[in-house]
């Protein structure tokens, strides 16, 4: 029984019983990880693709010992170097490594909608690790499965995503995610960086930190240099004065996260990485869980839990 | 305004020899609205009467139209053939084959091919190839500044010499006010309307889709409606000033359709043309990622298209054109941000307006019908009419018989249909251009298969 579908591209793809289930079957799998030999059968024999056109080191490294630890045979394919520096189209790529009958293709691209496309082109399950500035699904489950641990329950809870909401496809797939699962969701940063009609989206706008306190946790996004070239920033100098997240513009009692990797100084003071509260590390053990939840979910989907980790 | 029908050129063909029998004739213009026969003779149409009342002529065919309606053949003042340069998305021969498969007696070529249009000998050797090639009369817009790079002007009273009909840098804007300036102010040497492709680098950026809460949600950049509508504000101050003759292109939003209002409430000698897909499509087919919803200007919000419709139901805006803008599988067969801009209009124009606009009863069929001809006079070309004495330009629609688009495929040489998939209503089954039989339908003309 198969209850997520064959693919998972989007969040919207997902119901509140659907991501549930998946987390569960994380929490299973993050027990195997505890353990001295961190392996199960499930997918012995089958071939996972992951094909990265952008570069990336927690999601592709995380997506790969899953699948290892799920017993599949694993090929891992970056733009770099590959026939896609040849020139090879995006249709030509997933046609040809369809040919080695994947039973899942793992793809990242600078482009939305890329995973829907693989998706029409290959019998493979596909899975979305980031496409363009749209959606970073994934992230978002691991988002959830680290918050769930640290809070029981979302509902009800005030979550602010503060910085480059523009440009972040965490952003969009974490406002999904959040609220599917009860939460109240304020995005907060510069207006340049606030999409027009992002509310549109099921969440709230804010410019300032001036109502941070509300918030129960408080998810920061990656400020990338190049956004002062493009003026979204004045400087990374200005920015980090009015957004960057410390200590001193935290209570104790707030949930600190941020996808990875952190610009140190910028969107977070070192002070605050570093604290108590700060989820960021739990974040990154999540994904390893989380990501052979869902391989499993998508290319199994077995009827009890137990049969799985035993 | 009619004296540049010599600035269509087309391969010539044999004179009709045609009765049609029992058509129902709606030509707004010369106050037609009820079923005649239709006798062409030479090409001309020779007489019309009570349906049942004429005889065929010899050695020609007679064509049952009972419940048929015959429309003054329709005039696209905007169309994209890729040649000379990329014959691989279409060429003369094909881009002609799919007007006249959609109806049209005549359309206007744009100038952005590879080599651009900017010089005499290319146009020259573009309306030659049209005499040999073309089943349909074609007219060429020239570029306004020279490969279109928006500085230096074209050599622009030889290219009229040379048969262009006017100018345009469309796909692009002239995005310097003070070369536009001096373009307009040239007009008034060699004549030619000048025809504007409106758009704000600046604030378009690198968008490839509407600004709004479907580009927030799929974080692709978005490009704000007044990229287009201060150009259009700009643009109208500049004719004004200058006494200038121009046309917007492919208007999108209802604020651009304010600034039409402005500029003609003012005086100022501006026309507009809008798209079928922008009168039926919003942005929120772009939640799908089809690239066949990727073009330039992009679909926009619902508030937008409804005023695009009450401006043509109005006549603000002037008339249809379908910005034709062929493509090849492999190009559009990629993410949507990497696509290029475009989708065909020509085979479906007439049915996507008919289904969606006038059977829902948000505008009425007369006025599509006025609308999708005007376009020639903006360029001085006659309008075609359904009159004794005319030359035959005219369709046959079944407005009964419904069709899936792109299932039997396509005339057009590219397969990127925005209507692609969509089931439509409004076939049409004959098409003459210039005197001549441009398209027939494989089925005989009489009432078509229902699919």
């Amino acid at each position: 029984m198969n209850r997520i579908g064959r693919h998972l591209l989007s969040i919207d793809d997902l119901d509140r019983a659907s991501i549930e289930r998946i987390l569960d079957r994380a929490e299973s799998f993050d027990e195997v990880s505890g353990r001295e030999i961190k392996k199960v059968p499930a997918l012995r024999g089958r071939t996972i693709v992951n094909l990265f056109y952008e570069s990336s080191t927690r999601t592709s490294s995380s997506f790969e010992l899953a699948a290892k630890r799920l017993s599949a045979d694993v090929v891992s394919i970056r733009s770099q170097g590959s026939a896609v520096d040849k020139g090879e189209s995006l249709k030509d790529t997933v046609q040809t490594l369809s040919a080695y009958d994947p039973a899942a293709i793992v793809i990242r691209s600078p482009h939305a909608g890329a995973a829907g496309l693989v998706a029409r082109w290959t019998p493979a399950a596909v899975i979305n690790a980031g496409d363009g500035k749209r959606e970073h699904p994934t992230q978002a489950l691991l988002d959830v499965f680290t918050l769930r641990r640290r809070l029981g329950s979302l509902d009800g809870t005030n979550i602010w995503i503060v910085g480059d909401v523009l440009h972040s496809r965490v952003a969009r797939s974490n406002i999904l995610a959040f609220t599917q699962m009860g939460a109240n969701v304020t995005v907060c940063g510069p207006p340049t960086l606030i999409p027009r009609e992002i509310e549109a989206l099921g969440c709230e706008a804010a410019t300032t930190l001036d109502q941070l306190d509300e918030a129960d946790v408080v998810y920061v996004l990656r400020m990338q240099q190049e956004r002062m070239r493009d003026s979204f920033v004045p400087s990374l100098r200005e920015y980090a004065e009015r957004y960057q997240i410390t200590t001193a513009r935290l209570r104790p009692d707030q949930v600190l996260m941020h996808p990875g990797p952190v610009n140190r100084g910028v969107e977070l003071s070192g002070e605050a990485i570093d604290s108590p509260q700060a989820l960021i590390g739990a974040q990154v053990r999540a994904g390893v869980a989380v990501r052979m939840a869902v391989l499993y979910e998508l290319l199994v989907g077995a009827p009890s839990l137990a049969a799985v980790a035993a | 305004m009619t004296e540049n029908t010599d600035r269509l050129f087309h391969r010539p063909a044999e004179p009709a020899e045609l009765l049609i029998t029992g058509a129902h004739v709606l030509d707004p213009r010369a106050g037609l609205d009820e079923p005649h026969d239709i006798l062409i003779r030479n090409g001309q149409i020779a007489e019309l009467g009570e349906p049942g009342s004429l005889e065929a002529p010899e050695n020609g065919d007679t064509l049952d139209a009972d419940g048929i309606h015959a429309f003054p053949g329709f005039v696209d003042p905007h169309v994209h053939l890729r040649t000379p340069g990329q014959e691989y998305k279409e060429n003369l021969e094909t881009g002609t084959a799919a007007a006249a498969a959609g109806g049209f007696c005549a359309v206007i070529a744009m100038p952005n091919t590879d080599p651009v249009v900017d010089e005499a000998s290319v146009l020259r050797a573009l309306t030659d190839t049209a005499t040999r090639r073309a089943s349909v009369p074609v007219g060429f817009l020239a570029a306004i500044t020279r490969n279109l790079q928006g500085t230096e002007l074209t050599e622009m009273a030889e290219l009229r010499d040379a048969g262009a009909l006017g100018f345009t840098d469309d796909g692009k804007p002239v995005v310097h006010a003070g070369t536009l300036r001096k373009a307009l102010q040239y007009q008034r040497l060699c004549g030619g309307v000048i025809a504007l492709h409106e758009e704000d680098p600046g604030l378009s950026g690198d968008g490839a889709m509407h600004e709004g809460a479907v580009s927030a949600r799929l974080g692709i950049a978005g490009i704000p409606s007044l990229a287009e509508s201060t150009m259009i504000a700009r643009d109208a101050a500049l004719a004004g000033y200058e006494d200038a003759r121009v046309h917007f292109q492919h208007l999108s939003c209802v604020e651009s359709v304010e600034a039409l209002e402005q500029a003609k409430a003012k005086g100022i000698r501006v026309s507009a043309e809008v798209c079928p897909h922008h009168l039926t499509l919003t942005d929120d087919m772009v939640r799908t990622l089809d690239s066949r919803f990727k073009m330039n200007p992009p679909l926009r919000a619902e508030r937008d298209r409804r005023a695009l419709v009450a401006a043509l139901r109005t006549g603000l805006i002037d008339c249809v054109a379908t910005d034709h803008a062929p493509h090849a599988s492999h190009e559009k067969e990629v993410p949507f941000e990497e696509a290029p801009m475009g989708t065909t209009g020509l085979e479906t124009a007439f049915a996507a307006l008919f289904t969606e606009l006038v059977l829902p009863g948000e505008l009425e069929l007369d006025v599509i019908v006025q609308r999708m001809t005007e376009g020639a006079a903006l360029y001085g070309l006659p309008i075609p009419r359904i009159e004794p004495g005319q030359p035959a330009n005219l369709c046959l629609v079944d407005l009964d018989a419904r069709f899936d688009v792109g299932a039997d495929g396509y005339v057009s040489r590219s397969e990127n249909c925005c209507f692609h998939g969509r089931m439509l209503q409004g076939k049409v089954l004959l098409t003459l251009a210039a005197g001549t039989v441009a398209f027939r339908t494989p089925v005989a003309a009489g009432i078509p298969a229902v699919h």
